[in-house]
């Protein structure tokens, strides 16, 4: 800070020269695209509309399918190869385990899609575990839904 | 003249109103612990301790003010009106977002086990940038505010007379008229503190207060604002927001009739 010779301090080099030298948490701005550039679709209201109607149906389906599977005639130990073979020769066992898992992994994988954006951070973060969470989720759907339209009893 | 006395028989008597009768005040000592930050001289921020003989029925910005004109001038934090009205001084106390000017020490000292309060901890708020101390960058804040647009949007020319609305269409969207948008909601929010992107309860509960007004009629642009990726549905209904409110406001509530009204008026 220069002074002169009457002591008056000369302002114009007290000026600090970054003021901001630290910063505490990087900025958290909402940028350009937050408010300008919307998305036109209405995927998150139907998402969310999703967990909730799903959620219901399941309630019945999934309680339903455990005390058929855990509770009734002997429990879990009466499950065997012969008693799901049993099962599905019905369409009505077939369709309602076909719902359940479309609506179970739907559910979950939406839930999980929402635990994404709100914990990971890094854009790159967020992007990848989505990668991993809709491989899972297709995986999964696709797979269950061929074994129970191609399931043979009669394997050797 | 007489004057009204108080029937002393008929009303029973607290410790604290005979010492407020009597005019004693029962002074305690409390610390303030303020987690303090200057970009000047520090990366890191930093907790201090700041010891004071306090009426404990004064409030925590008393308090504040005490340590900022009495210990430390260089303590910094926001106040303005001091009456629970500007909105200016939320800040977090004992890990809670509250207006330092309409919370009272007593209700905020907790004696531990020696009879000794603890101390009080006093910090910015949370998910926002801070520029030093208890200030927080309130840009973000205030812009989430403006992309809803919280003003009265019509068509055609304005009466000469005032806009009439009845008794019923002005309780639709009271409650959230009580906002000071002093950001305790919001920064109160983990979705918020995540990445700042979502709107935010404040800018949620100021668009309510225009979609439900019979009088306006930008509620679908509003509506369709609040539809983005980051808007309603990123709440989690934790009811943090309606916890923090200093007014009182059904913030969650206010969230959560804007997300039906957007599926219903649609559908």
């Amino acid at each position: 800070m220069a002074t002169d010779s009457i002591g008056n301090v000369e302002l114009t080099d007290s000026t600090p020269t970054d003021a901001t030298a630290f910063l505490i948490e990087p900025p958290r701005k909402r940028t350009k695209t937050t408010s300008g550039r919307r998305s036109r679709t209405n995927f998150e209201m139907l998402a969310w509309l999703f967990m909730r109607l799903s959620g219901i149906v399941l309630v019945f389906l999934v309680l339903g399918h455990l005390i058929i599977q855990l509770v009734l005639d002997g429990g879990v130990s009466k499950i065997s190869f012969a008693f799901v073979a049993g099962r599905w020769a019905s369409p009505f066992w077939q369709a309602w385990d076909l719902l359940m898992l479309w609506l179970a992994m739907l559910h979950g994988a939406n839930g999980m899609r929402t635990v994404i954006n709100d914990y990971a951070e890094r854009p790159g973060t967020r992007f990848w575990l989505k990668v991993l969470l809709v491989a899972a989720t297709v995986f999964t759907v696709l797979l269950g839904t061929l074994v129970i339209f191609t399931f043979d009893p009669n394997i050797s | 003249m007489s004057t009204p006395t108080i029937d002393d028989t008929a009303t029973p008597h607290s410790a604290a109103l005979d010492a407020a009768e009597s005019g004693e005040v029962e002074l305690i000592t409390i610390t303030l612990r303020i987690r303090r930050f200057n970009p000047e001289e520090h990366p890191d921020a930093v907790w201090v301790d700041y010891q004071l003989t306090v009426d404990p029925k004064e409030r925590v910005l008393d308090a504040i003010n005490r340590v900022k004109w009495e210990q430390d001038g260089t303590l910094t934090y926001r106040r303005s009106c001091a009456h629970g009205v500007c909105g200016s001084d939320a800040m977090r106390i004992n890990g809670k977002n509250r207006l330092a000017c309409k919370t009272l020490i007593k209700d905020v000292t907790a004696l531990d086990k020696n009879g000794v309060a603890k101390p009080i901890t006093i910090e910015a708020i949370k998910g926002m940038t801070v520029l030093k101390d208890l200030v927080v960058d309130m840009d973000p804040f205030f812009q989430a505010y403006r992309d809803v647009m919280p003003f009265l949007i019509t068509t055609g020319n304005a009466p000469t007379r005032e806009r009439i609305q009845s008794e019923e269409d002005v309780q639709r969207f009271e409650d959230t008229t009580k906002c000071i948008l002093c950001a305790a909601c919001t920064s109160s929010c983990p979705v918020f503190w995540n990445d700042g992107q979502y709107f935010g309860p404040a800018a949620i509960v100021n668009a309510h207060r225009f979609i439900f007004d019979s009088r306006d009629e930008g509620a679908e642009q509003r509506l369709e604002i609040l539809n983005d990726r980051e808007g309603v549905w990123r709440c989690r209904t934790t009811f943090n927001c309606t916890d923090a409110c200093p007014r009182g406001i059904e913030v969650t509530k206010a969230i959560q009739e804007v997300k039906r009204a957007l599926i219903t008026r649609r559908y």
